[in-house]
């Protein structure tokens, strides 16, 4: 189980969803990607985006200005 | 068909038919087939009228405060409203599509030739109205390669297999 790193800080929507999507293609099923983020809207779109594609929302998070993902594919 | 599977059957579809091609008014669509591709929808943009330049291997989309009275432009410390004389003076537009642009890269928001490249990375098909395309004397050379060429039956045969179609 392989654990990747997706920096979106400073980006807006909708590139975090896309950045986030091009990892998860490269990634084995059961591989985690942990992203962060600093868009406010990231927290709703991404649990959409895994509603939507299936993967798996392990965590959903904030530290501060940054709001931390982690999503394991399926 | 038999040879279908699970995930052929639950795919979601949407299709936009794409009929601006202002600086704002590119966006929407271009924004919403890269994340619908990326939420795995299978895509089509139906371009059409104005959407068309939105096509162009040179693309440069322009903008106008002319019409536009909901545009309060962040300035100041304030929001500015654009009244639409301001239009006529010449430069304006020019001057408000560039702050417009520089605001876009300042906030982290895509390029519109990042989306639109994006979306042909992501397989969104993308189908040029034929009709405009002779109507405005465009050559499909003009227009970037990834392109299909299509008229209103053919946007049919896909809205009317799309789950979501949207006109904008």
């Amino acid at each position: 189980m392989a654990e990747q790193m997706l920096d979106a800080k400073g980006l807006n929507c909708p590139l975090p969803i896309l950045k986030a999507k091009k990892m998860l293609s490269g990634m084995q099923p059961g591989d985690v990607l942990v992203i962060e983020a600093t868009d406010p809207g990231s927290v709703a779109d991404f649990a959409a985006f895994c509603s939507q594609t299936g993967n798996e929302l392990l965590e959903s998070g904030q530290d501060g200005d940054v709001f931390k993902f982690k999503i394991k594919k399926v | 068909m038999a040879e279908e599977t699970v995930a052929d059957i639950k795919k979601k579809s949407l299709s936009i038919i794409v009929t601006k091609g202002s600086l704002d008014w590119a966006y929407p669509p271009f924004i919403l087939a890269t994340t619908a591709a990326a939420l795995d929808y299978d895509v089509t943009l139906f371009f059409t009228f104005y959407g068309l330049a939105l096509l162009k291997k040179d693309l440069n989309p322009k903008f106008t405060v002319l019409g536009n009275a909901a545009m309060e432009m962040p300035m100041f410390g304030t929001h500015i409203a654009m009244p639409n004389f301001m239009a006529m003076i010449p430069g304006v537009d020019a001057i408000a599509g560039a702050m417009m642009k520089k605001m876009i890269k300042d906030k982290g928001v895509a390029s519109l030739s990042d989306l639109r490249e994006a979306a042909v990375l992501s397989d969104v098909r993308m189908i040029a109205c034929q009709m405009t395309l002779d109507l405005f004397e465009y050559k499909k050379e003009d227009l970037i390669d990834e392109i299909e060429l299509g008229g209103a039956a053919t946007y049919f045969d896909i809205a009317a297999n799309s789950n979501i179609n949207l006109f904008i």
